[in-house]
């Protein structure tokens, strides 16, 4: 175990003093619902901008993230450059007038102004139980990496962790969450950005990380560049870590998942939906998404470092937990010239719970925890203080993440469910109270969720599992509500049901290469095997998406199509344009978008 | 805007930022402090108070003139 110095706990206590003293601030400005859920449509464009991006920057992204980075290497910036940017400039161009414009509370909400009631109930319900259960799944994370780093009690660190996002959100709602995951964003920024520099430092700047990268890539079998080059082996699915192939990857990734999350997550879109005017909600996504775009040099670099730096002499990290080579870790079968040429680094191997050992996979390979690459790292070159700052950024990840998701679910649970079939027609106070007891109880489910998963692992990965099967066809319904007037309520609805439905077939009659039967697909007989599990994701997306499409299509041209006079607002081209309130050119949504992209398309060049 | 955002966050980043310079100086000569060979805290710590100042400028700046 790290032994975490005064100095750091100061540093984190200062942290839970501001998080909760912003809750007790805002506190006296929460008078209404509208307040509480919505803070009132009175924030600034760089707040909700900024804020829509944290909320997103749950345990998934620093951890995993780091993690995808020292599997993958550089290719696991797709998740931004063509997995985020894209949707995001559309969002923010596109869709946000309707959102915006249509005066809905919420997402399900404008499913039912645009179709009907019970395309907005499935959404709803599916959203309401997914934001809880992984709002559990991320404090389980949380309290189990506190628990092997530093030795701390999972039941105290997630009690705590839930307690301070718990008081901050009843207290300032919608706002207090907002304004915390500013200081989130800032807090992540600077505590990560040394640990960039400080671990480039070490191996040689880009220059270095590259040849060592080169070593560990001949290791397991791919050319040099495979990676810290992000397009160039994309052609064959077998020349890649990732294991899958452009057009799995711009399609799956790029159209079906990354569309499908930030333009109808109510996670996010809340956040815009907060802003203060029409053109601030519609620039939020597209502000949001300049930081974005950098993120892969703060969450990805240091997964790709820790796989093959070298620890400092005087590191404070456990040594027990400090991985042998990887490239004698990675690769026991590797020649002998590669793996003694490869680099040390610091991920730990993942130990079997049982005997103790290090787990190897079919091919007698050591499975490396890619989970504790960016942790070991931080363990291993901050000294107390910055460790302080570094393990605050970690805690503020994970409640930016969970605070996210339970505003986003006390405001569908309270207009979407309660007010729609438990109490409609009451004051606006008792739904202000509903709010407060919806806060509660979305965190109390959490931490019961956070215990499921703790006792019955596989129960999480299959919820997950159904979870990516609701998501998938999302999309979907929402392009062609916003841009087909045609699209009928039932034909919504069977598209989503239908949707879903293909996604679980199609992901039951498949399995990634080298896995067993269950969790991983497989169950209804294989048909087809991918070269890995992303692949598999993907193309499973990618079913989901069309078989939602065609059905929405075909059953709405057999249905009857609500007259035009009730869809203004709410489809393009029965809508007026949005007209942008700036002072300068600049600040116009398109020109930022503008922006945006041709700055993701230098980026993709660069590291192609 | 009921509380601008800069404010706390200005604070806080002072506050950590001065902390970590006060105790880079301090300790910039144990065993251990550094673990990379840079003295981090110190110079970490400085990048923050400077950021927390600016913000808190910015905020007191947007009070006085009324946006």
């Amino acid at each position: 175990m790290t032994h975490v110095a005064g100095i750091d706990y100061a540093v984190m206590g200062l942290y839970s003093a501001f998080v909760l003293g912003i809750g007790v601030l805002l506190r006296r400005s929460v008078r209404t619902s509208e307040d509480f859920f919505l803070s009132g449509r009175a924030i600034p464009a760089w707040v909700t901008g900024l804020a829509f991006l944290s909320a997103n920057l749950g345990a998934q992204e620093v951890i995993g993230m780091g993690a995808s980075g020292a599997k993958y290497g550089i290719a696991t910036s797709h998740f931004y450059w063509i997995g985020a940017i894209p949707a995001m400039v559309f969002i923010g161009l596109f869709m946000m007038p309707f959102y915006y414009g249509s005066r809905a509370r919420s997402v399900p909400e404008y499913l039912k102004l645009r179709f009907d009631e019970k395309t907005r109930a499935l959404n709803a319900v599916s959203f309401a139980t997914m934001t809880v259960f992984s709002s559990g799944i991320s404090l389980y994370a949380m309290g189990k990496l506190l628990h092997l780093l530093l030795g701390w009690s999972f039941d105290a660190s997630i009690l705590v962790a839930a307690g301070v996002v718990l008081a901050y959100i009843f207290l300032g709602g919608l706002t207090s969450a907002i304004y915390n995951e500013v200081l989130q964003f800032f807090l992540i920024v600077f505590g990560f950005a040394p640990l960039v520099f400080l671990g480039l430092r070490a191996v040689g700047g880009w220059p270095g990380l590259s040849a060592r990268l080169a070593t560990v890539a001949a290791a397991n079998g791919y050319a040099p560049g495979a990676y810290t080059r992000s397009w160039a082996f994309m052609g064959h699915a077998a020349h890649n870590p990732v294991g899958v192939e452009w057009f799995g990857l711009v399609m799956g990734l790029g159209f079906v998942l990354s569309f499908g999350y930030w333009c109808t997550d109510f996670l996010v879109v809340q956040r815009a939906m907060a802003a203060n005017s029409m053109t601030a909600a519609r620039r939020t996504p597209l502000i949001a998404a300049l930081p974005k775009m950098l993120f892969p040099f703060l969450v990805i670099f240091p997964g790709m470092i820790a796989l093959v730096v070298t620890p400092p002499a005087t590191s404070r990290a456990p040594s027990a937990q400090v991985a042998p080579a990887p490239g004698a870790a990675v690769t026991v079968t590797a020649t002998a010239t590669a793996a003694a040429a490869a680099p040390a680094g610091v991920v730990p191997p993942k130990l079997d719970p049982r005997t103790g050992a290090p787990l190897r996979d079919a091919r007698g390979r050591v499975v490396l925890d890619y989970d504790l690459a960016t942790p070991m790292l931080l363990l291993n070159f901050f000294p107390a203080g910055l460790l302080g700052l570094g393990l605050t950024a970690l805690l503020a990840s994970f409640m930016s993440g969970m605070a996210g998701n339970v505003t986003a679910f006390n405001t569908v649970w309270t207009y979407d469910l309660y007010q729609s079939y438990v109490r409609p027609g009451a004051p606006d106070a008792h739904y202000l109270a509903m709010g407060r007891i919806a806060t509660v109880a979305g965190i109390a489910i959490s931490i019961a969720a956070a215990y499921v998963a703790a006792s019955f692992n596989n129960i999480m990965d299959f919820l997950q599992l159904v979870f990516a099967f609701v998501n998938a066809p999302l999309f979907a319904t929402f392009a062609l509500g916003m841009f087909w007037k045609r699209a009928t309520g039932h034909g919504a609805f069977a598209g989503l049901v239908a949707g879903t439905l293909a996604a679980a077939v199609h992901h039951g009659l498949s399995l990634p290469a080298g896995a067993s039967v269950g969790v991983k697909g497989g169950y209804l007989g294989v048909l087809a095997t991918f070269p890995s599990e992303l692949a598999q994701t993907f193309w499973t997306a990618i079913v989901a998406w069309v078989t939602c499409f065609l059905v929405t299509i075909l059953v709405s041209l057999a249905t009857r199509p609500r007259p035009e006079a009730e869809l203004g607002g709410l489809v393009y081209g029965l809508t007026e344009k949005p007209r942008d309130a700036v002072a300068h050119w600049y600040e116009r949504p398109v020109a930022l978008a503008a922006v945006v992209l041709g700055l993701t398309v230098l980026l993709n060049v660069v590291f192609f | 805007m009921k509380l601008d955002v800069r404010m706390p966050i200005g604070l806080f980043f002072v506050l950590v930022g001065a902390l970590l310079t006060v105790y880079g100086a301090v300790t910039l000569h144990e065993p251990g402090a550094s673990p990379t060979g840079v003295p981090i805290d110190l110079v970490w710590g400085a990048v923050l108070l400077a950021f927390g100042i600016v913000m808190v400028t910015l905020a007191r700046r947007a009070r006085r003139l009324g946006v």
